[in-house]
């Protein structure tokens, strides 16, 4: 029988130390985790790229709900435990107790707040979980003054996050210069440099005496008597072990939690893990140590009892995005120490070494930090470098002058050089996957090795990895920009519309430095949409960036006539609707007649001038727009199902209508063609549409990404779900998904192939919580949406659209 | 009435076409599509792509640029003439806004007709 194993937290270190249990052996432990936190085990090492805006949450969760359930694991979400009973081995949070056989404490650290008078104010904040950063992402709403107190890693963060966010940011630092522990003074004053040019002030020396305001806070106060108005304090000074409910439970705790080698605390039964954990005298704050802990823990649960972690040197980068920083080792100066300095001012670019015995045993570089991890590798190895010493700081590539080229330094590289710090992944791992499992892609290596999948600071380096591997073969994958008016790609530009807020076609042009004054006929209808779908209800359509068939709600043929489709819902008509269509044919003289693919009628050849009479006239038959011409839901289409059909086993002519009722109207990066069959023998063809529906005896497989036109693909399997009402809310789940993702005329199934079939299974199908967010904005968009637009241009609007501007016939020929 | 001489026409208000817009005349000889374009300036050339002769005032204006609604050829509104790789041109109207009136020169399309 399994043996009981419980966490407590749910942070990066135990994440990764369960990944390594279940790789290894799956099913000798029943796992149980308490997270104080009230979510899944995320990234927080991204919540920078949050708070700035260049991520989303989405995109930093390790192990969404599913893996939850995959690993049989029991989650206790915003269950902060209060007591460990050593003698009857078992853990408390509120009503719940749980009982183990090993424990695992991965408390993490809390946020130091200096205890200055004023530091409870509302509107002083820390940096350390995602609340913080929504704390400060609503205070950065006033577009106010924000006070960061902390130059170092954390705080500089932040404040280029709030400065991204539109705040007026002064970082305040005590000591002479930024990343004091990181940087020497030179690259600190760099960096300071840098870190003014893009907006913020900082101020060093700076002792804060109080944190000033009635109510909440209104400024802070220097001990010099300076006073700096704010709205938002953020205190970013450095992080203290958690380990409150350890010393509770009687387990030895110094600074941190004490563990052996083993990661054991002074309870055989219990290991500590993390930020929170003691070792060798030393506690730990970055990725790299605290996932070799984890693989320690991982390896002692499943009786290796050979594995133990011995602290080793650690690298630093800092993510904010423009400024390349790399700092490892020590670099104090000392009387048996050596330097070697390079300084290249006009390129901004520094680089310090510091020589111990012929080894390195540390290294700073400011401005060009490509060759990082090669320094790091001589660095963790304490290589002997008396024989390179004389071009040493020049990188690995130097070789009589020539300019470095990236690719060759990646590949001289020897197989153990460290690429992926986060994850620990060494070259000869990443090239032993390239080759073996014929990876070709960064995204296929990320899924294979983990590397750069955490920061992501490394992946220029995997990148050159895979083209020195691969040679020829392998084209990095550059960003595609939309079209010749910008550098930005598709989703470059969806989500800066996001991150800075911007709701006009004017205002994004301006903030995102559009090269032409007003865009082209290729991005302006894909901007228009994106605005239209991030903002429902506040974005005002700009038809003038609409093609024409959706300015005119109908479309335009090879001679300048228009066709008109009303909607037949789920291809249901009635003998009125056909009649009503017939006299419109008459009236209008419309030449062509025709029944479509989609189960509905086409009139070809109406004049411009006619369209809104001839809108009426079926308006007034009960008929509506079909959106023929949209980039939107068009058809669904159905067999007659069991109503009439002999075979039939669900209602899909009704399910067809539920879901063209619910859906029409909704703008959608391409067209969305549906259609439901009623039996496998699938008479409506839902097997090459972009979404359908195979009804059978058990309920609905829900199938997409099909296609029948420039390509031809049959649909992938989304599911199976035993109702109706599941089977619309997976779909519009779907459909908003694709809303939220797909770049403009990218079809479902270019999409699907794109993020992956299984991504999009996981967000749709399993992660119940993430389907019914989903579904939630798209109801809400089609408040918006669902108007028939026929109806609107027969009420008079743009009727510019539907009339000459003036008639100089009759002038002419009467003269 | 020669060729040289002009002969203004009211074709109406240059608010009654939207920014970035375009509105049809119609003339004996074919429509005419008039043009406004971001920066409030007109322009008149024939409603007629070189290509095959798609109604150019439903296409989308950008800059001082129409992009043809049938297959997406660029035509500009100062020369009437197809950008980048595509090769014709299209006729331009003399016009001139006159507190907030458009008029267009009727003359010229008659002489070059007649030309």
């Amino acid at each position: 029988m399994s043996r009981k194993l419980v966490v407590i937290g749910n942070g990066m270190a135990p994440g990764r130390a369960l990944d390594k249990l279940f790789e290894a052996s799956p099913e000798a432990y029943d796992v149980t985790i308490f997270n104080a936190e009230p979510r899944v085990n995320y990234d927080r090492i991204m919540l920078s790229p949050v708070l700035s805006g260049e991520k989303s949450f989405e995109q930093i969760v390790i192990h969404g709900d599913g893996w939850y359930v995959k690993h049989g694991v029991t989650l206790y979400k915003g269950c902060k435990v209060t007591g460990i009973d050593r003698t009857t081995k078992t853990v408390t949070s509120g009503s719940i107790t749980a009982p183990y056989d090993k424990l695992i404490v991965a408390t993490g650290s809390l946020p130091i707040i200096i205890p200055v008078p004023g530091h409870k104010l509302p509107g002083v904040l820390a940096y350390r979980d995602l609340d913080d950063v929504h704390a400060m992402l609503f205070a950065a709403k006033s577009r106010g003054r924000a006070v960061v107190i902390g130059g170092g890693l954390l705080g500089l963060e932040a404040a280029a996050g709030l400065t991204e966010r539109g705040m007026d940011v002064t970082v305040l630092h005590l000591m002479p210069t930024l990343m004091e522990k990181q940087l020497d003074p030179a690259a600190g004053h760099l960096l300071k440099r840098a870190v003014e040019a893009r907006g913020i002030k900082v101020i060093t020396k700076a002792d804060t005496e109080a944190i000033l305001g009635n109510g909440k806070v209104e400024a802070v106060r220097l001990k010099d008597g300076t006073e700096l108005p704010a709205d938002l304090v953020v205190m970013a000074v450095g992080i203290k072990p958690n380990a409150a409910l350890a010393r509770e439970a009687g387990l030895t705790v110094n600074r941190g939690i004490v563990v052996d080698g083993a990661m054991r605390t002074s309870d055989p039964d219990i290991f500590a893990l993390g930020e929170c954990a003691e070792a060798q005298g030393q506690t730990f704050g970055l990725v790299a140590p605290l996932y070799e802990m984890a693989g320690v823990v991982a390896a002692r649960l499943t009786g290796d009892a050979s594995a133990e972690f011995t602290p080793s040197a650690t690298a630093t980068k800092l993510k904010v995005t423009g400024i390349n920083l790399f700092s490892a080792g020590d670099f104090a100066e000392g009387k048996d120490r050596e330097e070697i300095v390079l300084r290249d001012a006009a390129r901004g670019v520094y680089k310090r070494l510091v020589l111990q015995a012929n080894k390195l045993i540390g290294a700073v570089f400011y401005g060009d930090t490509a060759d990082g991890a090669w320094f790091f590798d001589l660095l963790k190895k304490g290589t002997d470098i008396s024989q390179m010493r004389e071009t040493l700081i020049f990188g690995p590539s130097f070789a009589g002058g020539a300019p470095l080229d990236p690719t060759a330094a990646v590949a001289a590289l020897p197989d153990e050089a460290e690429i992926c710090g986060c994850n620990g992944v060494c070259k000869g791992r990443i090239v032993g996957a390239i080759t073996a499992q014929g990876l070709t892609t960064l995204e296929d290596v990320r899924a294979h090795t983990k590397a750069s999948a955490s920061c992501g600071s490394c992946t220029g380096l995997v990148e050159q990895l895979i083209k020195s591997t691969l040679g020829e073969a392998y084209e990095a994958a550059a960003v595609l920009p939309m079209c010749s008016c910008t550098k930005l790609g598709h989703d470059d530009v969806r989500r800066l519309i996001v991150a800075k807020e911007l709701k006009t076609i004017p205002d994004l042009m301006q903030a995102l430095e559009w090269k032409t004054s007003c865009g082209c006929a290729k991005c302006r209808p894909a901007l228009n949409y994106y605005l239209l779908a991030t903002w429902p209800g506040e974005y005002r359509d700009d038809g003038q960036s609409r093609f024409i068939n959706e300015r005119v709600h109908a479309n335009i043929q090879k001679d300048g006539t228009y066709s008109v489709v009303p909607r037949m819902w789920g291809g249901l008509t009635t003998a009125n609707e056909l009649r009503a269509i017939a006299d419109v044919a008459d009236k209008f003289e419309i030449p062509t007649v025709k029944v479509t693919g989609g189960q509905r009628i086409d009139l070809l050849g109406v004049r411009k001038e006619d369209l809104p009479a001839v809108w009426a006239d079926l308006n007034k038959a009960g008929m509506v727009s079909g959106h023929a011409y949209a980039k939107g839901l068009r058809t669904v289409k159905t067999c007659v199902g069991k109503e009439w059909c002999r075979f039939g086993t669900q209602d899909s002519t009704g399910l067809g209508v539920r879901i063209e009722k619910f859906m029409w109207g909704s703008w959608t990066p391409a067209k969305v063609k549906m259609a439901v069959s009623g039996c496998p023998r699938n008479c409506a063809e839902a097997t090459c549409k972009d979404v359908g529906v195979i009804c059978v005896e058990s309920g609905y497989d829900i199938h997409f990404a099909g296609a029948a036109g420039l390509d031809v693909k049959g649909t992938e399997v989304l599911g199976h779900v035993v109702s109706e009402d599941e089977a619309v809310e997976v779909i519009a789940a779907l459909v908003q998904l694709y809303r939220e993702e797909g770049r403009y005329l990218e079809r479902i199934y270019k999409w699907a192939k794109r993020v992956g079939i299984d991504t999009i299974k996981k967000q749709v199908l399993d992660d119940r919580e993430r389907r019914k967010a989903l579904l939630e904005r798209f109801a809400f968009s089609q408040k918006f949406a669902q108007v028939d637009p026929w109806a609107e241009r027969v009420a008079g609007k743009d009727a510019h659209e539907f009339a000459p501007m003036a008639d100089l016939t009759f002038k002419e020929a009467a003269e | 009435m020669t060729a040289t001489e002009q002969a203004w026409i009211d074709i109406g208000a240059i608010e009654d076409i939207p920014l970035r817009g375009a509105r049809v005349v119609k003339t004996a000889h074919g429509c005419v599509a008039v043009f406004r374009t971001a920066e409030n300036e007109a322009f008149a050339i024939d409603d007629r792509c070189p290509h095959k002769g798609g109604p150019l005032s439903q296409g989308i204006v950008h800059g001082t640029s129409v992009t043809c609604p049938l297959h997406n050829w660029v035509i500009s509104l100062e020369s009437g003439a197809a950008m980048g790789t595509d090769k014709g041109a299209v006729r331009t109207f003399t016009l001139q806004v006159v507190g907030g009136r458009i008029l267009i020169d009727r003359a010229a399309p008659v002489a070059r007709n007649a030309a």
